[in-house]
């Protein structure tokens, strides 16, 4: 992992220079965060509204009931078929033309039986398809067949119909912040104007004023204020005590946020969203980052699993996409996956020419100190979120706690030590507790205090 | 009055500008970073002299870490009818083997599979991946030894789940798919076997097992296919 050097930063001294306006910066944050939460929001509604769109509107066909045949056949054949697209296996739509329809019900219900019959159109297509077996499905009967082929012979639904509802979801939700802005716009403009007929009608009146020949009594200049401060000296002593300690709290909160990286976000080289898999997918955090589990690491997720869902999933559902991010920006971020794998879409084959992909690693420890995931995660069952924040909200991750040393020693003089059901802690608890005097005990009791535990 | 104004909107100014400065895009700086990086190389690092640049590097072919063992069958239509009819489970029905089962099952496998293995886990639900079979699924009439097969090598669109479990665990897992199986069936309950001593290590049948299969087969088949275990623990 190459980290940002930090030894030559000759750029920053500007930044030091003027640095108590660093401050300032959490509020840049908290602004970032609430367009976040606004983002997340407005993707729930266009979950919402775009639901059946793709309904059932196709024309019922003689073969058999395509709504039925649709669950038979997301459930049994979608695997390695699709309707329109070959896929492990051949695309369907249209079979019922170019075969018997017995031929079909065998086929489906035991392909190796007819293939080892010796039936010239079954070799065929299993030679073609590089002697892929299909499994056999006894389970079917015929008229499960038939309605699985009526959902299969439906003509292709036209791809304009998501579209619409899409789009007409998009724009409901981005109705709402457009809207703010135009107000905000059209206030400002309003009191632009106000101003400048304010200017003009005390213009005009002066002028009429001088044209018939009033006299507008000038005001006697007053002290200006700056002079009667100086010679107050009470005000003067004050505003200095207030202003040496304004510049020590800002000074003191300079030095206190510096080598802390919270709400880091950099650019990923692959736009992954942790707020599709893990909010809307509700995929488990360790089904990814499964190394939590047993390792000092909770490791980057290898590309291997990365393609155990990506394999099927090469484009995103349009109802995903959202205002700042469209379909194609996805599905131009899957690409960049399948581009650093090597898989070929188009034949569903690894091509070998692998390239990693280079991660920028947020969560960043210094070398001293030692932190190991498994022993908070599976021993201590600690929540993600608890650390990481609210990662299944964030469309971009970033740092949310400090990660100081004081974060840590702060969690554990709170947090309790899970004793039950952990046999290496039945003879330790009996002492510690006569020791303390208490039935639960916390990490710092433990010892989770001492400087060696951490930093060796 | 109007000099003061002025020096107002140049303040601010000045604050907007180093408020551009300080982005979150990048880290915060450190004062003097003694022990900050690493000399020794951090895992999943990247440094100029390995291979592709990656510090995570593969082991060799054929080589075998204490406490692991390669798995003999082949990926292939023909391996998994052998492991389908040969290969039985060697950790005990216990309870505590079935919950822990429960739990990786849960993380792994419940969000395809769905939480009873009737094939409706939320990726299917939600149409995103189709195609999920049941557990009772006559066609396919899962054993242990099959459902042990498919964790290892995947099967068509299912991916290998060997990079993110264990071995043990990936026996505790078939035994709690092979009990929702055995629900969706309408089956009776297994009854829990008894808690033996020996661990998956010491398991002496399943070596003696290993062994016979060894000299049945081919050398040197099994070893091969064993590095992507490795590579992510």
């Amino acid at each position: 992992m190459k980290k940002v050097k930090y030894r030559h930063s000759t750029s920053r001294l500007l930044l030091l220079s003027v640095a108590f306006f660093i401050s300032f910066s959490v509020l840049g944050i908290a602004q970032e965060e609430a367009s976040q939460d606004a983002a997340a929001e407005g993707q729930e509604q266009t979950d919402e509204s775009s639901g059946e769109s793709s309904g059932d509107s196709a024309a019922t066909s003689d073969l058999g009931d395509p709504a039925n045949g649709k669950s038979l056949f997301n459930s049994l054949c979608a695997a390695c078929h699709k309707p329109y697209s070959a896929s492990i296996g051949p695309a369907l739509h249209g079979v019922t033309e170019k075969r018997d329809m017995d031929w079909l019900y065998s086929w489906i219900k035991n392909s190796q039986e007819l293939i080892a019959s010796g039936d010239n159109e079954a070799v065929a297509i299993y030679e073609e398809y590089n002697q892929t077996a299909m499994p056999a499905f006894p389970q079917l009967s015929n008229t499960d067949i038939d309605d699985i082929l009526a959902y299969v012979e439906q003509p292709k639904p036209e791809p304009q119909a998501t579209q619409t509802g899409g789009e007409s979801a998009g724009g409901e939700s981005s109705g709402g912040g457009v809207s703010v802005n135009v107000i905000l716009g059209i206030l400002l403009f309003v009191l632009v104007m106000l101003l400048a007929v304010l200017f003009l009608v005390n213009k005009t009146l002066r002028n009429f004023a001088t044209a018939s020949g009033v006299v507008i009594p000038e005001k006697p200049k007053r002290k200006p204020i700056w002079k009667s401060f100086v010679e107050n000296q009470f005000l003067v002593l004050v505003s200095a005590v207030f202003g040496l300690l304004v510049i020590g709290w800002f000074a003191y909160g300079f030095f206190m946020q510096i080598g802390i990286d919270q709400g880091y976000q950099p650019i990923q080289p692959i736009h992954y969203s942790h707020r599709i898999h893990a909010g809307d997918n509700e995929i488990d955090c360790k089904y990814c980052h499964s190394s939590a589990r047993t390792s000092k690491h909770s490791g980057i997720p290898s590309l291997n699993v990365c393609m155990n869902c990506h394999k099927t999933i090469s484009e995103v559902a349009p109802e995903t996409a959202t205002e700042d991010y469209s379909k194609e920006f996805y599905d131009g971020e899957i690409a960049k996956l399948y581009d650093a794998v090597g898989w070929n879409p188009a034949e569903q084959d690894y091509t070998g020419e692998e390239k990693p992909v280079k991660w920028v690693r947020i969560h960043n420890l210094p070398d001293f100190a030692y932190f190991n995931h498994s022993q908070h995660v599976t021993v201590g069952g600690i929540q993600c979120q608890k650390c990481h924040g609210p990662i299944q909200e964030m469309e971009v991750v970033y740092q949310d706690a400090p990660l100081t040393m004081g974060w840590c020693i702060n969690c554990h003089r709170e947090t309790n030590v899970r004793m039950e059901g952990n046999e290496y802690y039945e003879k330790i608890h009996e002492e510690l507790s006569k020791k303390y005097g208490v039935e639960e005990l916390t990490v710092a009791q433990m010892g989770g205090l001492e400087c060696a535990k951490c930093h060796y | 009055m109007k000099n003061l104004f002025y020096k107002t909107i140049v303040l601010f100014l000045v604050g907007g500008v180093v408020m551009s400065c300080a982005d979150s895009d990048e880290p915060n700086y450190q004062y003097m970073p003694d022990m900050y990086k690493p000399i020794g190389y951090e895992t999943y690092g990247e440094y100029d002299i390995f291979v592709n640049g990656q510090e995570a590097k593969l082991p060799v072919e054929g080589t075998i870490p204490r406490g692991w063992m390669p798995y003999d069958y082949e990926n292939t239509p023909e391996g998994m009818a052998n492991a389908k009819a040969n290969l039985n489970n060697p950790l005990p029905y216990t309870e505590d083997n079935l919950n822990e089962g429960k739990q990786l099952y849960t993380i792994y496998c419940a969000v395809c599979h769905g939480d009873n293995g009737d094939g409706k886990g939320i990726l299917a639900e939600r149409e995103k991946i189709l195609g999920i079979p049941s557990y009772d699924d006559a066609g396919r009439a899962i054993t242990e030894g099959s459902v042990y097969h498919v964790i290892y090598y995947g099967l068509n669109s299912m991916g290998s789940y060997a990079a993110q479990t264990s071995e043990e665990e990936r026996w505790k897992i078939t035994h709690y798919v092979m009990n929702l199986k055995n629900e969706l069936e309408g089956g009776e309950e297994i009854p829990f076997e008894e808690e033996k001593e020996a661990s998956i290590a010491e398991a002496n049948p399943v070596e003696v097992q290993r062994a016979q299969q060894n000299a049945e087969e081919s050398q040197g088949e099994g070893a091969a296919l064993t590095l992507d275990e490795e590579n992510n623990n």
